[in-house]
């Protein structure tokens, strides 16, 4: 039903720095000299987002979020 | 000590002349009773006003106003109203100094903003002289009707940390939580103490509402500047004499408020504001878009401005809440290599190391420490360049390097 653009967020009290989002992500998501994200700020195009809802539901600590733009 | 000079800058608006507390007395025989308009047309005229925060971020006032009414109307629940008086910045003094002389003006503004938006919750959140501020609370006990008042105002004690006053870390000490940042999805202001949708605003800005409500827009407006009316509270720096709270107008010339001769550069804003060349500040007016937390400190011409830095990186860093990991790793490894940097001597990649870790901790917090110590960060490697440069080659052209920006003493 969400026809709102959505986009990546992170949560960084949560995160971790597991950086399983990078791995399912690689065109959004890369990490830092620290292994934290490093998350682009474009939408999520439509072909992406039911990956980018598995990969917001894999990480460990619930820190990766969609959300509207 | 803090001395303050009211009546230098401008007519002044909140602090009571002469540097004496003022009582319920003093306070009414100064400004007049409190009249209780409707909260539509008090809405209004806050919107006319163009009142903006002055605790650092300059949103304006109407606009949180309104977000926290809206959110209430979506929720129904009754927001909470918090009056942040919890100065972390060591180098403001500009709310403690307002608390102690004019603390009914901050009341007077929490019970209107407490009525404007249908507040089911009141609060005061200060460090310190929170039993003074119960005594002035106590002399009010007749001004609000119980039908009109259904909730005494609490004052509550914060700890005295750098973050303690940011709203969401306010907004988690208030629900029973540690003083923490977190999370803002949701923001405060749709959902804050315990989850209720919840406003925060600095307790200078509360004194000005209080005046507004009784002047008046055109009158608040009658100072300042068109696009930023009004004045505001500032804590002045300078080298050998006490720190002042001075009251200004917007657009006022910095060097009317601090003087410029024999300095080598400003801070503008503290300690997540920027340090800025005297030959610019010189051409520089008071403005809400670098006043952060009112703080302007003089750096005497002799002093070392990356030393300064330096130590003001370390405590910022010791300062970080440490939950976010980027906030975590690179504010301390940003003041380290501060601290090569503050040293004449071999840099090595000091310099590029600190400015990539900044790009790597701007923007990737809960909070905006990060991109408050980045603003600075970025601003010394600009404003002290050629002094860097010196240091590079084993040259310092300080000839004084004792400290002089309040740093407190860590526990560490």
């Amino acid at each position: 039903m969400d026809q709102l653009p959505q986009h990546l967020d992170i949560d960084w009290t949560s995160c971790r720095a597991h950086g399983l989002c990078a791995e399912l992500l690689p065109e959004h998501v890369t990490l830092d000299e620290w292994g934290y994200p490093l998350v682009d700020a474009r939408p999520v195009p439509a072909r992406t987002l039911k990956r980018a809802r598995r990969a917001a539901a894999d990480c460990p600590v619930l820190a990766l979020k969609l959300a509207a733009a | 000590m803090t001395s303050t000079f009211t009546d230098t800058l401008m007519p002044p608006r909140l602090l009571a002349p002469g540097g004496t507390p003022a009582d319920r007395a003093t306070h009414e025989t100064r400004y007049g009773p409190l009249t209780h308009t409707d909260p539509a047309a008090l809405l209004r005229t806050l919107a006319e006003s163009g009142l903006t925060g002055r605790g650092g971020a300059a949103f304006p006032t109407y606009r949180k106003f309104v977000s926290v009414i809206d959110a209430a109307r979506r929720t129904g629940r009754a927001p909470v109203v918090v009056a942040n008086g919890a100065e972390g910045e060591p180098a403001s003094a500009k709310d403690k100094t307002l608390l102690s002389l004019s603390p009914h003006l901050v009341l007077d503004g929490l019970q209107l903003a407490a009525r404007a938006t249908g507040a089911g919750e009141a609060y005061l959140a200060v460090e310190d002289g929170a039993t003074r501020l119960e005594t002035a609370l106590a002399e009010r006990d007749d001004l609000f009707p119980e039908r009109d008042n259904p909730f005494p105002v609490r004052v509550v004690r914060v700890p005295k940390r750098f973050l303690s006053g940011e709203s969401s870390a306010l907004a988690q000490h208030l629900s029973g939580h540690a003083a923490l940042p977190r999370h803002q999805d949701p923001p405060v202001r749709e959902q804050g103490v315990r989850r209720a949708p919840t406003l925060v605003q600095n307790v200078e800005t509360l004194a000005h509402l209080a005046l507004i409500a009784r002047y008046g827009a055109d009158w608040f407006r009658s100072a300042g500047t068109p696009s930023e009316p009004g004045g505001a509270l500032c804590t002045v720096h300078v080298q050998g004499r006490e720190p002042q709270v001075v009251e200004a107008p917007f657009g006022m010339p910095l060097h009317r408020l601090l003087p410029l001769e024999g300095t080598g550069a400003i801070l503008l804003g503290g300690y997540h504001g920027t340090w800025i060349p005297t030959a610019e500040a010189a051409r520089l007016g008071l403005s809400a878009a670098t006043l952060g937390a009112g703080v302007l400190a003089a750096l005497p011409a002799d002093r070392c401005g990356p030393a300064e830095t330096a130590r003001v990186l370390r405590y910022l860093a010791l300062e970080s809440a440490g939950q976010c990991g980027p906030c975590l790793n690179g504010l301390p490894r940003i003041a380290a290599a501060f601290r090569t940097l503050a040293a004449p001597g071999p840099q090595g990649t000091a310099r590029d190391d600190v400015a990539r870790w900044a790009g790597l901790v701007e923007g990737r917090g809960a909070c905006h420490h990060p991109d408050g110590t980045v603003r600075l960060v970025r601003s010394a490697l600009t404003t002290f360049a050629a002094e860097l440069d010196a240091h590079a080659r084993g040259l310092c052209s300080a000839t004084d390097r004792t400290p002089l920006l309040p740093v407190p003493e860590h526990r560490s």
